[in-house]
């Protein structure tokens, strides 16, 4: 590991976030299955390092806008499990008053601008919170979350050759989990690594081990100092897996669990755990200790979401204009 | 009062707005050096340097993108696409994006821009630089749509858009820009929402808006000669819609004709007769409602065909002529 290491808090929190972000979703799959959530999800199990590792390296100056598989991005900028579920649950104590759910969560008091249903929707608008925190004359960044299938929308070009050209403060993160929905990025673009596009637009960029919770916060770190020096934005690729299906109707035809196995090996919050061990930075009792709390955090957020009021019909005409 | 062209109005407009906030700022292709396809925005980057007037490459999605999500942070961007044909490239950002930001985000996101484009046919431009496609923005919720038909119109509305809180499209047809009229030099905002009975009169209304307004009121004043008296209802946006307006006038006179280019089917023109229809105006109608519209067809590049697909003076005073016999 090479720069600034990360103090033993830091590296506890990170922990935490990851079981906070395991368990919320294992309890969001759990009520889907029980018909107390609506619509559709898409879960990040498998994906929590990501969104743990960013999220520890950012400032409050800086925004994030995650992907529509974004429940992990809202907790690691926030903690707070309790209005994102209530949000899920279409509640009127969520982030959003129920209107917006799953794939629209936002919370802009922590600078999580929300994210975009559609796939590259966000690198526009990323782009332009980069435009406008450079205008703002803003030490903060925009972070710009997206997945592998995003990358070969026009968006993703357009967004990078402009952040380029314009030298915006913009950190383009892909989360590479290797399926746009059932796409395997092989079949979807000719060539190995997302991160190579930087070079078309003279961005800089690094791939990334995405299941490393460490390798992802020291990235973030190295990335965001270069793009604090006004030199422009960076692309980063950390290669990860979603262990569950694309949303909740996925069969997972399109890949084989000898794939899966293989992937559930390199567990991220196993790596970190063993590596927190060996360090001595954390006990076996301590992680058990840990990951009841999460589990009592979850078990409120559910009670908080489920006895929580809808929203009224009338909001909505008052939310619609400013 | 000084005349100035409906170019220069909405040039002075934004000119105003800019020196009044530095958070307003121009963004869109050619807006440069060039001064835009219509050279509007001549003379802006002298005046207002790259930090309010931002060149972009030919990238309407990340352009129009950037706007709504410098404007969810404070800023107040005016999108300027070239010919609104191409919103078709950007509708994403501002359908999907920037109309519906602070409705799903709970309120907690405002998207304060402007997206300035320039409309209609009779420039020989064809099929791809010449439609009229307002009523797919007034079908979307979260947008609000203005198109104003004279200078004075067009000043006090774009600077009431820029100080809007939300995305407003602002369609400027092209065969107007070089149009004149009346423009105080002074600050005024006009309220948008708000339609303007452009000529009174008493035995027909005529609902129009646009460059098809112009028309209309050249129809009126010949319809006068014969001694017809049309009134002339300009609804000068379209979201959101003064139906209060236009129904009084329609209760005035018991006859209405509604006008506009874009073509007829699925028009806005549709929604204006039915918000009629299902008001107490219909009670007062003496004749069965009537629209014109442009005809179901592409733009064509011949100049004859092109006069014939949209309505004309011509075809608006004939229209009126059977509505009131």
């Amino acid at each position: 590991m090479t720069g600034k290491a990360p103090d033993a808090k830091l590296l506890l929190k990170m922990m935490k976030d990851m079981l906070l972000i395991r368990a919320f979703e294992e309890k969001v799959n759990e009520m889907f299955m029980m018909g107390k959530i609506h619509g559709t999800t898409h879960l990040a199990i498998g994906q929590e390092a990501v969104a743990a590792g960013i999220c520890a390296a950012l400032t409050d100056e800086d925004w994030i806008m995650p992907t529509h598989r974004g429940h992990g991005h809202d907790i690691a900028k926030s903690g707070n499990v309790k209005q994102i579920m209530a949000e899920l649950f279409g509640k009127k104590t969520g982030h959003c008053q129920g209107l917006g759910g799953s794939m629209h969560i936002a919370d802009v008091s922590v600078k999580n601008f929300g994210t975009s249903g559609v796939v590259g929707g966000t690198l526009p608008i990323a782009t332009g919170i980069g435009l406008a925190l450079k205008m703002q004359k803003s030490p903060g960044i925009s972070v710009c979350m997206f997945g592998d299938g995003a990358n070969n929308q026009g968006t993703f070009h357009e967004s990078l050759n402009l952040a380029s050209v314009w030298k915006l403060p913009v950190l383009y993160v892909c989360e590479n989990n290797l399926y746009g929905m059932s796409k395997p990025i092989w079949e979807a673009m000719a060539i190995e690594h997302v991160a190579d596009r930087g070079q078309a637009y003279n961005i800089p960029s690094k791939i990334v081990d995405g299941n490393n919770v460490l390798e992802v916060y020291q990235a973030t770190l190295e990335a965001a100092e270069y793009i604090r020096g006004g030199n422009g934005p960076y692309l980063m690729e950390c290669k990860t897996y979603r262990w569950l299906g694309h949303s909740k109707s996925d069969q997972r035809k399109y890949r084989t669990r000898e794939e899966e196995k293989q992937w559930k090996e390199k567990c991220p919050i196993l790596h970190f755990k063993n590596f927190l061990l060996a360090e001595g930075l954390l006990s076996e009792e301590e992680f058990e200790a840990m990951t009841k709390e999460v589990a009592e955090e979850i078990a409120e957020a559910e009670k908080y979401a489920e006895s929580s009021p809808d929203p009224e019909f009338e909001i909505m005409s008052r939310l619609l204009y400013a | 009062m000084r005349e100035i062209t409906y170019a220069q109005a909405v040039a002075e407009a934004m000119r105003e707005e800019m020196k009044r906030d530095p958070k307003v700022f121009l963004i869109g292709e050619d807006i440069g050096i060039y001064g835009g396809c219509f050279g509007v925005s001549k003379g802006f980057l002298e005046e207002f340097g790259p930090e309010q007037i931002l060149e972009t490459p030919i990238s309407e999605q990340a352009f129009v993108g950037a706007a709504v999500g410098a404007a969810a942070l404070g800023m107040r961007p005016i999108a300027q696409i070239m010919f609104s044909d191409f919103v078709t490239l950007a509708t994403d950002q501002l359908v999907n994006h920037g109309a519906k930001m602070r409705f799903m985000t709970g309120g907690q996101l405002k998207v304060p821009m402007v997206l300035r484009t320039p409309a209609g046919c009779g420039t020989g431009a064809a099929a791809q630089h010449s439609q009229s496609l307002e009523a797919w923005m007034a079908h979307v919720p979260g947008l609000k749509v203005i198109m104003p038909a004279t200078p004075y119109d067009a000043k006090g509305l774009l600077k009431a858009a820029i100080r809007d809180d939300n995305p407003v499209v602002f369609f400027e047809h092209k065969l107007l820009y070089k149009l004149k009229g009346e423009v105080p030099e002074e600050d005024y905002i006009l309220p948008i929402g708000k339609a303007d009975v452009k000529k009174e009169g008493k035995d027909v209304t005529i609902v129009s808006y646009s460059y098809a307004l112009i028309k209309a009121l050249n129809a009126a004043k010949a319809l006068e000669s014969e001694g017809i008296s049309a009134e002339v209802v300009d609804i000068r946006t379209l979201v959101p819609l003064d139906e209060e307006t236009i129904v009084n006038s329609v209760k005035k006179t018991g006859r209405v004709l509604v006008v506009h280019e874009a073509c007829k089917t699925g028009g806005f023109g549709g929604e204006i007769v039915s918000r009629i229809v299902e008001s107490e105006a219909f009670y007062y109608l003496d004749a069965p409602v009537r629209r014109l519209g442009g005809a179901d067809l592409p733009i064509p590049y011949n100049p004859k065909l092109e006069r014939m697909v949209v309505p004309q003076e011509e075809d608006i005073v004939a229209a009126v002529r059977e509505i009131v016999r």
